[in-house]
């Protein structure tokens, strides 16, 4: 029986784990939620100011019908750029890499990847963390990815800061808004670095469910049949008891 | 029986060697958790074989399309994460299990006469392994892959005479290319799995000529009722095979637990460098082996000598090949010795904090974890003959404790 506990508790341990894991990667500012909505958001919002440098290339615009839910004509309208890009697709941007190459230096990087690579939270870090640099062609550093070459494009929105923090010009957004739709943006990134996310978490619990009943059942037909083992032992151990006493006159 | 049974058993010795195999084979009944693995480790190669079939169906080993045609596999293929999620957690968990059914090994004395061979063959499907996981690892051709690679391709490389040619030979060409790729997805998927299932047999085969060891780690056979059947013995099948069902339930309920919602386990079982494509232009900082071969790779680091380094790597994998020798005690179960027990407690605990050390960067201030750490592993080895012959034993009892 201990052993028995043993065994659950190991278990119950590791699946506890596992699932503590995986809930983990949460940002400590903003409330960094990671859900259907905040994916679309994000998704509308990438397109808006990142798709016209940067590529998520292994993400087609129709998974997005299928994990999230949006119409053909609501990813039309909001996430694919005029002209170019084609539904069954992968996210190009609208610039060329050569073009790309020649303005900044360096063509700006696929992003499909980039969560799963770096991680969220520096994402969400490095897009905050600009700060006007007179020095830079662009005019722009970056306090995590020091003399990067992308400017920060998101500045009318989020406002300029110099390398003390001091507000050189404020953005239209407030700040709590604008955290937010960072926040947003970083969430369509996690999501297009592991689209399978969504669908994953909603049939793995069926699938855990499914073999925690099997095992259950499992260990009722092995308590069954191992039954007769543990049996042969009760009259193993009786007939030693009264074997000591009574073996002499049988043998 | 049937009569399609008699026909086929006239034609094949269908019956006999279920006899053998699983009704009439006498297992110990005093098996604990950890004589799960066996089973659970068998499923495994079974779930890698037809995941890794599936994902060869989608997989193009050239330098240029090989990223590209694994994150087809993860976007655009239907159930492809689950397949590749499957394989690639898979490896991790047939590690773990490889692991825990080594300790078992050395825990109750499994590897100590007439289970030599035994241990020899199980030593040697390890070893195939951990080629097996390296030629897998290099595949995804992430920028790890690719530099992963070059390190232990090198390392080849520290061969003498034959070590430049050789290494020339196995990367097929000066560099990390499509030459390597093709070359290592044939002997990932054909040759080493091919050797690794052979092995398997031979070892069941083994383990069936000497028998189960078991915890106490007291011979069944010694003591016999009037059938001839060991009287702490049970047939194996039923009573293992419906124990094993439920062992494999409560393992695959774990393993989903991973796929479905931790499948990177944070970057332990799928690194973050292998979502960047290969790059021989981009170096990574530092080129740390999954966390499997760490131990070794810790201790590889230990000594700042390539060669010498390289020396102690080699003889630390080969050292546990030389237990059956290297133990000189009449008692096997570390059950009944407890200087042994400790001994092995100690060199668990250094196995997984040298897997730890070797995975983080290579700083000074690590050098001295792993040098003790080397220091521990190596002298478990070379002071086994000296403290088996003197150390104390228990009184090792006559039938084995249910």
């Amino acid at each position: 029986m201990i052993r028995k506990a043993w065994v659950g508790a190991i278990a119950g341990a590791l699946v506890s784990l596992g699932l503590g894991l995986a809930q983990a990667e949460t940002l400590a500012t903003p409330s960094y939620t990671f859900n259907k909505p905040t994916v679309i958001a994000g998704a509308k919002l990438f397109a808006e100011h990142c798709s016209s440098c940067h590529a998520v290339g292994s993400l087609r615009y129709n998974r997005l019908a299928g994990d999230l839910g949006m119409t053909k004509a609501e990813i039309k309208k909001d996430i694919m750029l005029p002209g170019g890009s084609h539904y069954l697709e992968g996210m190009e941007p609208a610039m060329t890499q050569a073009d790309a190459a020649k303005w900044f230096g360096l063509p700006p990087p696929d992003l499909s990847h980039i969560v799963r690579a770096t991680g969220a939270r520096f994402i969400y870090t490095y897009l905050t963390s600009f700060y006007w640099d007179p020095q830079r062609p662009s005019g722009w550093n970056n306090h995590v990815f020091p003399n990067v070459a992308m400017p920060n494009v998101l500045a009318p929105w989020g406002g300029t800061y110099a390398k003390d923090g001091k507000e050189l010009k404020a953005g239209v957004e407030p700040k709590a808004a604008y955290d937010q739709q960072v926040a947003d943006i970083v969430a369509f990134l996690r999501y297009a670095s592991d689209p399978s996310v969504f669908v994953r978490r909603e049939i793995g619990g069926y699938v855990i469910g499914t073999l925690v009943v099997l095992s259950i059942l499992a260990y009722f037909m092995k308590r069954e049949y191992w039954k007769d083992v543990h049996d042969r032992e009760e009259a193993q151990k009786k007939g030693e008891g009264m074997g000591t006493g009574s073996s002499k006159p049988k043998s | 029986m049937s009569k399609f049974g008699d026909w086929l058993n006239e034609r094949f010795p269908a019956r006999e060697m279920m006899r053998e195999h699983l009704t009439e084979y006498y297992a110990p009944k005093n098996f604990n958790i950890l004589y799960y693995t066996g089973s659970l480790l068998l499923l495994m190669i079974v779930f890698q074989f037809v995941s890794g079939f599936l994902l060869m169906a989608h997989y193009v080993p050239t330098s240029k399309e090989a990223f590209s045609s694994v994150q087809g596999i993860m976007y655009d293929t239907r159930w492809g994460w689950l397949v590749r999620y499957m394989h690639v957690d898979g490896v991790s968990l047939i590690f773990i299990l490889l692991y825990l059914h080594m300790g078992r090994g050395m825990l109750y004395g499994s590897y100590r006469k007439p289970r030599e061979l035994l241990w020899l063959i199980g030593y040697v499907i390890y070893i195939m392994m951990m080629g097996e996981a390296f030629f897998g690892y290099i595949l995804p051709f992430g920028n790890l892959s690719y530099w992963a690679g070059v390190v232990i391709t090198s390392i080849v490389h520290a061969i003498p005479v034959i070590g430049p040619g050789l290494t020339t030979l196995v990367r097929g060409g000066t560099g990390i290319g499509t030459a390597t790729l093709e070359r290592f997805l044939a002997l990932h998927a054909v040759l080493w799995f091919m050797i690794i299932a052979a092995l398997i047999v031979l070892h069941i085969l083994a383990l069936h000529q000497v028998g189960s060891n078991n915890p106490d780690g007291i011979e069944i056979k010694k003591l016999k009722g009037a059938d001839g059947i060991p009287l702490d013995g049970i047939p194996f099948h039923p009573y293992y095979t419906v124990k094993d069902v439920f062992g494999v339930g409560v393992f695959l309920t774990i393993f989903a637990a991973i796929i479905f919602y931790a499948p990177t386990m944070h970057g332990v079982f799928l690194e973050r460098t292998t979502f960047f494509p290969a790059n021989p232009m981009v170096s990574l900082p530092d080129v740390t082996p999954p966390w499997y071969l760490a131990p070794y790779y810790a201790m590889l680091r230990a000594i700042p000598n390539k060669y010498e380094g390289i020396i102690l790597m080699a003889a630390a994998v080969m050292f546990p090949f030389f237990l059956p020798w290297l133990d000189r005690n009449p008692v096997r179960s570390s059950r009944y010795r407890p200087v042994y027990k400790a001994m092995i407690i100690i060199m668990g605990i250094t196995f997984f904090t040298l897997a730890w050390v070797g995975e983080q960067p290579a700083l000074p201030k690590y050098f001295l974890v792993e040098r003790l750490g080397a220091a521990i592993y190596i002298g478990f080895y070379v002071l086994l003959p000296i403290i088996s012959s003197i150390e104390p034993t228990k009184k090792v009892p006559e039938r084995v404790r249910s």
